[in-house]
């Protein structure tokens, strides 16, 4: 069987995986950004409290994937839970980091502006400093989200959802007629998802960067 | 439309920690309602700060801040800036909003109803000058300079509050733009009688545009607080006349403007008219010389006596055309610059649609300079008497102490 044959063979099991993969990862974006964008909004006016939040999910991100989902799978079990929380915890670097960076960068006569005019606490940040620093924590969303997608086939080790499970599974028979499809197909299967994301982050960012600052 | 409100600072001092001395020492000042009154004074002086304590931007250490009546010290800060316009530097606008969502924002925020908040972006537009159907859905990195900081001021405004304060607004522009804003900023405030506080390190600005000026020193104490021409003419010390500078006398000219001046008449005639009734004029007049007006009775050209001959009775070819003119609202600086630069003395004053009045010579100049000067010379030392008496608290010596100034910035 070649490689065109066995896509035509297994087309309805190959788009259950990626349609579990993708929105694996989307769900687990939305937590990370949630939660990165709130961590960023908490520290990014204290020196100390900022790099904390920048040095500690760095540490995070250091840990192999396979051992993270590994020591999670104790406390957690199988499946979902491990997969959510790895991915979450891998996506957040990049948002923090950027939404910290993008509030501190906001410049400071405009929030000076912000305030003289009667503004408060948080009118501030909804209205001037969040929707300034959107630029640069879109960007780390999507740098989040491209690693999310090569890391969620680490899911699988953990019967977790996804374009893994097709991976493990060619790994797990190499020498077997289909081996090397089984990869191909799931490795195939996940570029080709990341590039669908990455545009619609491009569509995402025309929507939603307001004309008056994009670039 | 309410007009200005008046402020009271009561010993108003701003003490950072860490720091020996206070950054601003008590400073107390009266602002009469729709005043403008600049804060002039050195870099590191404090005048910033002494103006982000109105508003509550920096929250003093102790003293009292009053407006119309009403102690504002320990209120809201929030709800107090919305009653406050705040103008700054390169005009602070929001680059993701629109012109129009940048001015709409305090009326929003005071709870205004969609459509008077779109109404009076509109109104607010026209008033500083600027198209609404044109500026209102652009964003600000669509604008000049100039038309950003004008932006600023509808912003500051829109709400309509009775005190705008002003942090160096036309800092950041060049002189010409800047100078136009000035402009700007005295016909709007001939319009809304509003209670202004300006900062700025630029007295020529200050003298433009102030009814009142504190020139202010170290740690924001009052040097001199009075009317420009007589801080022009009659500095209290050393400080102050080192910080109006040279020129006094010529910088007294741009407070006065033609109408306060006497206008002279002199004889015209138009182009309309025949050669023969020129040329009788000319010979029945004391003076040897005619303006010829054109159609519209504009000055077109000055005609001696002998131009006509040598012209060969030709009006279109006899004569030297008008250089320059002056309006009634020209400052009187502007008049003498006119009338060096003319040959005999003199420049022609304008009409609203460059109709002739009248003239203005070197001697009209001279003499109201010196009567002036002279007015001014006795209101100031009444005024320095006044002074005297506001600040005795403050003594001399610890104004003439310039100890080690904190670290901050005016």
């Amino acid at each position: 069987m070649n490689f065109w044959e066995y896509l035509g063979n297994r087309h309805q099991q190959l788009l259950i995986d990626a349609y579990q993969h993708a929105s694996a990862v989307f769900q687990c974006m939305v937590i990370a950004t949630v939660v990165g964008v709130v961590l960023g909004v908490l520290t990014y006016r204290s020196d100390w409290a900022g790099n904390m939040a920048i040095t500690s999910t760095a540490t995070i991100l250091t840990i192999p994937s396979l051992a993270l989902i590994g020591l999670l799978v104790p406390p957690l079990g199988l499946g979902v839970p491990p997969t959510v929380t790895a991915l979450v915890l891998y996506g957040l670097l990049p948002i923090v980091r950027n939404a910290i960076v993008g509030l501190r960068g906001v410049d400071p006569t405009l929030v000076d502006a912000a305030r003289g005019i009667g503004m408060s606490r948080l009118a501030r940040l909804l209205r001037v400093e969040l929707p300034l620093a959107w630029p640069p924590i879109l960007t780390g969303i999507r740098v989040s989200t491209q690693m999310l997608m090569g890391i969620a086939a680490i899911a699988a080790y953990a019967s977790g959802p996804g374009l893994g499970n097709e991976i493990f599974r060619g790994i797990a028979s190499l020498g077997s007629a289909n081996a090397l499809n089984q990869v191909l197909a799931g490795t195939l299967g996940i570029v080709i998802l990341a590039l669908l994301f990455d545009a619609a982050y491009v569509l995402v960012g025309r929507l939603t960067i307001p004309g008056g600052i994009r670039a | 439309m309410p007009e200005g409100a008046a402020i009271v600072l009561e010993n108003l001092t701003k003490r950072y920690p860490g720091h020996p001395e206070s950054a601003v020492d008590s400073v107390s000042m009266e602002i009469k309602a729709g005043e403008t009154v600049i804060l002039v004074g050195p870099s590191g002086c404090g005048k910033s700060t002494t103006l982000k304590m109105i508003n509550r931007l920096i929250e003093p250490t102790s003293g009292r801040i009053r407006i119309n009546d009403e102690d504002v010290t320990d209120i809201d800060p929030v709800k107090l800036r919305r009653k406050i316009g705040y103008a700054i530097q390169s005009s602070g606008l929001f680059p993701h909003m629109t012109v129009a969502e940048n001015i709409a924002l305090v009326p929003k925020m005071v709870g205004w109803s969609k459509a008077r908040v779109k109404d009076r972006v509109e109104e607010m537009l026209d008033l500083v000058g600027l198209d609404p159907r044109e500026f209102h859905g652009r964003y600000p990195r669509q604008l000049s300079g100039g038309q950003q900081q004008r932006v600023g001021v509808a912003r500051a405004l829109a709400a309509d509050p009775p005190v705008l304060l002003m942090d160096e607004p036309f800092g950041a522009v060049d002189p010409i733009t800047r100078d136009h804003l000035q402009d700007e900023l005295i016909r709007l405030q001939h319009e809304l009688h509003k209670t202004i506080v300006f900062v700025t390190h630029d007295f020529d600005e200050a003298i433009k545009l102030g009814d009142r000026i504190a020139v202010l020193r170290e740690r924001s104490h009052i040097a001199q607080f009075d009317t420009p021409e007589a801080i022009l003419t009659n500095p209290v010390d050393d400080f102050v006349s080192g910080f109006v500078g040279a020129g006094a006398a010529l910088k007294r000219l741009n407070l006065t403007r033609v109408r306060d001046v006497g206008i002279a008449d002199f004889p015209t005639a138009s182009v309309d008219d025949t050669l023969q009734s020129v040329f009788d004029r000319l010979r029945g007049t004391n003076t040897n010389e005619l303006l010829l007006l054109d159609r519209r009775g504009r000055p077109y050209k000055w005609l001696r006596r002998g131009d006509l001959m040598r012209a060969k009775g030709s009006l279109a070819r006899a004569g030297t055309m008008v250089q320059d003119t002056v309006t009634m609202d020209a400052t009187l600086r502007d008049a003498l610059e006119a009338v060096l630069l003319d040959s005999s003395g003199r420049v022609a004053v304008t009409g609203r649609r460059g109709d002739f009045i009248g003239v203005v010579d070197m001697e009209t100049l001279m003499n109201s300079v010196h009567e002036m000067l002279e007015a001014d010379r006795l209101n100031a030392i009444e005024h320095h008497h006044d002074l005297e008496e506001t600040r005795a608290p403050q003594t001399r010596s610890e104004q003439e102490d310039a100890g080690g100034e904190p670290g901050e910035r005016a």
